[in-house]
């Protein structure tokens, strides 16, 4: 099959980026160094291209119920123009994919799935959409997505357009207009740092960019791949669905149940995977198998996904769902699974580099929270 | 990116110094390392040890891979370059001079390119 492309390709290729094939699109993997364009937006600003991400519009007089219908969260108590975080489930509880969801208007939200995923949210929506009064409609092409993430992404932003910025707060949008292009304006990102995602029309994305990068030329901002997208929500302790999450796991296991919202008072607190869910989370209470943890490595080698991790007498005792080095930290980290004996933050445990054992040390998510 | 011309090349991307006294230097090359991305760990062989021409003698890991260490030669590990382990950005910064990886007593090659057949085969 071949890659699709977003409407910004021909400027990543101008700008010499090292392409790579995620989820079926022709992504810019890094510009130059992933490790600089990592400290870039800890420190500065960068953009990234995030087109690949998949939109997924509900419109109608029941798109909030159909919403905590189809999904965990309770999505109709969402404010107009706020965002939530949340995820969307099988009957069994196994998780299909996390979601960030927009309020838009007062019957219209903005679904966001991870690009992987998108297809499958769509036909999920659709089919747990029959009953109610509302429309599931694929906006995956309507839009392109960048994203300006970083202490200078709000003085970036404010030199281009007359939004209100500081009344912007996490979480929450805006119907804006950057650079005369009309856009929404999310302050959501992927990151762990203060930032924007602009969702516009793909023939406006390059003009969009060019302007976000001239106005941040001189507050160091540098154009990002998603090497560092990778690291930087990796240190932020965020979960990437097919690592952290998947179908075999539901959101307690993921030590992120608070995302499911058994308080919903819309379709008399029924949603899909309701059942299944209140079985984990009762299970996730009294004796969890497993539990999500950060590792840290003292050494110079990177435990990665797929690895074992191991006691101290060299018996498995969990998995890396994702590993990096940490720029930010100066040493390797890992998001594992392990057995609940051995999730306590400070147990020594090892992981399993090609056969050889190195040390880790077991610490609670996130690796790294920027000063407010 | 310019291949000097004074080294010899494999098509697993290293290169190769003329033997001086019989030893030749081996590092990887820039396109290698472009490729990789930021290396973050060097694994080399110990000094001494015997290696074979094509086989796995080491590995480099990037921040988002681990790659096989491949010798384009075969002999006696002669010297090691400690400032690579202990600095392994040299390898995306210098390839071709301060981030040399080993030496090694030739007693074999495997086929080599010169810098043209090199930059031909990596389409430069």
């Amino acid at each position: 099959m071949s890659l699709r492309h977003t409407a910004l390709d021909a400027l990543h290729r101008s700008l010499g980026a090292t392409m790579t094939d995620f989820a079926g699109w022709d992504m810019p993997l890094r510009y130059g160094s992933e490790r600089e364009e990592h400290i870039a937006v800890r420190t500065r600003a960068g953009l990234f291209d995030l087109s690949h991400m998949g939109e997924i519009t509900v419109a109608g007089p029941q798109a909030g119920e159909l919403l905590d219908h189809a999904l965990v969260g309770f999505i109709s108590a969402l404010g107009v123009l706020r965002a939530r975080y949340t995820m969307i489930c099988r009957e069994d509880g196994g998780i299909l994919d996390d979601l960030i969801v927009y309020r838009t208007a007062e019957n219209e939200y903005l679904v966001v799935a991870n690009a992987s995923n998108a297809q499958v949210v769509l036909d999920a929506l659709t089919e747990r959409a029959a009953g109610f009064d509302a429309e599931v409609r694929d906006d995956r092409d309507s839009y392109a997505l960048l994203a300006v993430q970083g202490p200078e992404a709000n003085d970036i932003l404010a030199s281009l357009t007359d939004a209100d910025l500081p009344g912007l707060k996490y979480y929450a949008l805006l119907p804006a207009t950057v650079a005369d292009r009309q856009v929404w304006l999310a302050r959501t990102g992927y990151t762990g740092e203060d930032g924007f995602e602009v969702f516009c029309a793909p023939a406006d994305a390059e003009h969009l960019w060019t302007s976000l990068s001239e106005a941040g030329a001189g507050k160091g901002l540098v154009p990002c791949g998603l090497s560092c997208r990778d690291t930087l929500r990796l240190e932020a302790g965020m979960p990437l669905y097919g690592h952290e999450l998947s179908t075999e796991l539901t959101p307690f296991d993921a030590g992120l149940g608070r995302v499911v919202r058994f308080d919903k008072t819309t379709n008399e607190g029924q949603f899909v995977g309701r059942k299944a869910l209140e079985l984990a989370a009762a299970e996730a209470e009294s004796k969890a198998p497993r539990k999500l943890v950060g590792l840290v490595s003292e050494g110079r080698r990177v435990p990665r996904a797929e690895y074992s991790v191991v006691d101290t007498e060299g018996t498995v005792i969990g998995r890396i769902t994702s590993g990096s080095p940490s720029p930010t930290l100066g040493k390797p980290i890992a998001i594992a699974y392990v057995d609940a004996a051995h999730s306590a933050p400070g147990t020594a445990v090892a992981v399993d580099v090609r056969g050889k054992h190195e040390p880790v040390e077991v610490v609670a998510l996130p690796f790294y929270k920027r000063a407010r | 990116m310019s291949n000097p011309t004074h080294l010899q090349y494999s098509k697993e991307h290293e290169w190769l110094t003329a033997a001086e006294d019989g030893v030749s230097t081996v590092g990887i090359t820039e396109h290698a390392a472009t490729a990789l991305g930021d290396i973050v760990y060097v694994q080399l062989p110990e000094v001494g040890t015997v290696v074979t021409a094509g086989e796995s003698v080491g590995e480099l890991e990037s921040t988002k891979s681990v790659s096989d260490l491949f010798t384009p030669a075969s002999g006696e590990i002669v010297e090691i370059n400690q400032a690579v382990i202990d600095d392994p950005a040299l390898v995306n910064g210098e390839p071709f001079t301060g981030a040399w990886l080993y030496k090694l007593r030739v007693t074999d090659t495997v086929e080599l390119l010169d810098a043209a057949g090199y930059d031909a085969f990596i389409g430069a």
